[in-house]
């Protein structure tokens, strides 16, 4: 298995690993914030480390990171990043507080904003689990705010170790009034992403 | 001033004065800004692994502090930089996310300091100012005029090393 020759037919299949995953997501997001929540169309992209940080609006964009470390069947990371923005109205709403326009988070935000996290990437992942029939569990929830450049190095160096480029599944969503950007990234092993195409019988 | 490059994750490059050099948002990637005051000759590197020995592909020089530093190197010298004049400023190296699991990434911003600092010392090269490890994003720019390290960081006052 080799990133670097990926061929159509395995961009689809994560596309639509990502579309069922992320379809679960922010189903479990729309309960969660009792409103509407809208996806876009799945992304799978090939990048180059040095353009990685574009996908999230910059190196320097103020992100807030939650990251989850996958093992059993399947090894890697899952990653679930808002925009500064977009976490203060999420926490707003379900803490049920009006959006002072203050560009702190308090105590109580931040753990919302951790079970959240825990929350809507573990639909993320149980439906992975189910589609490929794999056992992954997943670490808890670790939290960073901070430059998006600083929190995808990450995954980055995770990648580094097997290859030049980051494989991302990435999915976005909005809520009614696009005031809720957020994107999922799947990073799985080399290892664990042919285990994913062999389960789906490729 | 003169041009500002800007270095991406895994790559490097190296300038002449007035020229400058930035790298947005390290985190546990370490920045290594290397000097020859007496030509004012800069460069920069932003490496994300501290070995290229343990890792099978390590065709990009850039990536990893031991050949990143070496690659460096090379290309201040082409630029007409001493060798025997050069120090370092290094920043970066961060822990981005608490883990707590016994996990090889735990450590890796830690590690990637250690070699970079094992690979300066090993040819010689002094480190003059560091802003390593604890847990959050820098931002460096280095000024080829004067050799100085500033270090941009969210809700830090900036610092220059």
């Amino acid at each position: 298995m080799d990133l670097e020759h990926i061929d159509n037919m395995h961009f689809d299949v994560l596309k639509e690993i990502g579309n069922i995953g992320a379809g679960n997501a922010t189903t479990a997001l729309s309960q969660l914030i009792n409103s509407k929540v809208d996806m876009k169309v799945p992304v799978v992209d090939l990048l180059e480390f040095r353009d990685l940080p574009d996908t999230v609006g910059g190196a320097e964009t103020i992100v807030v990171g939650i990251l989850l470390t996958l093992d059993g069947d399947i090894d890697g990371m899952m990653m679930f990043m808002l925009d500064e923005e977009s976490a203060h109205h999420l926490v707003d709403m379900i803490v049920g507080k009006k959006t002072d326009g203050s560009n702190e988070f308090t105590e109580m935000d931040l753990s919302a904003l951790n079970e959240i996290g825990n929350i809507i990437a573990g639909a993320y992942l149980s439906s992975l689990s189910a589609l490929t029939n794999m056992r992954i569990s997943a670490s808890v929830p670790y939290m960073s705010i901070d430059m998006a450049g600083a929190i995808l190095s990450v995954p980055a160096i995770e990648f580094g170790k097997i290859g030049d480029k980051a494989l991302l599944i990435q999915s976005q969503f909005c809520e009614d009034d696009d005031e809720v950007n957020g994107y999922f990234i799947l990073i799985p092993t080399l290892d664990s992403y042919g285990k994913i195409m062999s389960s789906l019988g490729l | 001033m003169g041009e500002m490059i800007k270095i991406g994750m895994a790559d490097l490059n190296a300038c002449k004065y007035p020229g400058a050099l930035t790298t947005l948002g390290l985190g546990s990637c370490v920045g290594i800004a290397l000097y020859d005051p007496s030509t004012k000759v800069g460069g920069m590197a932003h490496i994300m692994l501290p070995d290229s020995t343990k890792i099978r592909k390590n065709e990009n020089h850039a990536k990893f502090a031991d050949t990143g530093i070496d690659e460096l190197i090379k290309q201040m010298i082409s630029l007409g930089a001493n060798k025997h004049n050069l120090v370092a400023k290094i920043a970066g190296g961060a822990q981005m996310f608490a883990f707590t699991s016994n996990n090889d990434m735990l450590r890796i911003g830690d590690r990637n300091v250690e070699a970079t600092k094992a690979k300066l010392s090993s040819l010689g090269i002094r480190v003059i100012g560091e802003d390593t490890g604890l847990n959050y994003g820098r931002t460096i720019e280095f000024y080829t005029e004067t050799g100085d390290l500033l270090i941009k960081s969210v809700g830090k006052p900036i610092k220059t090393i």
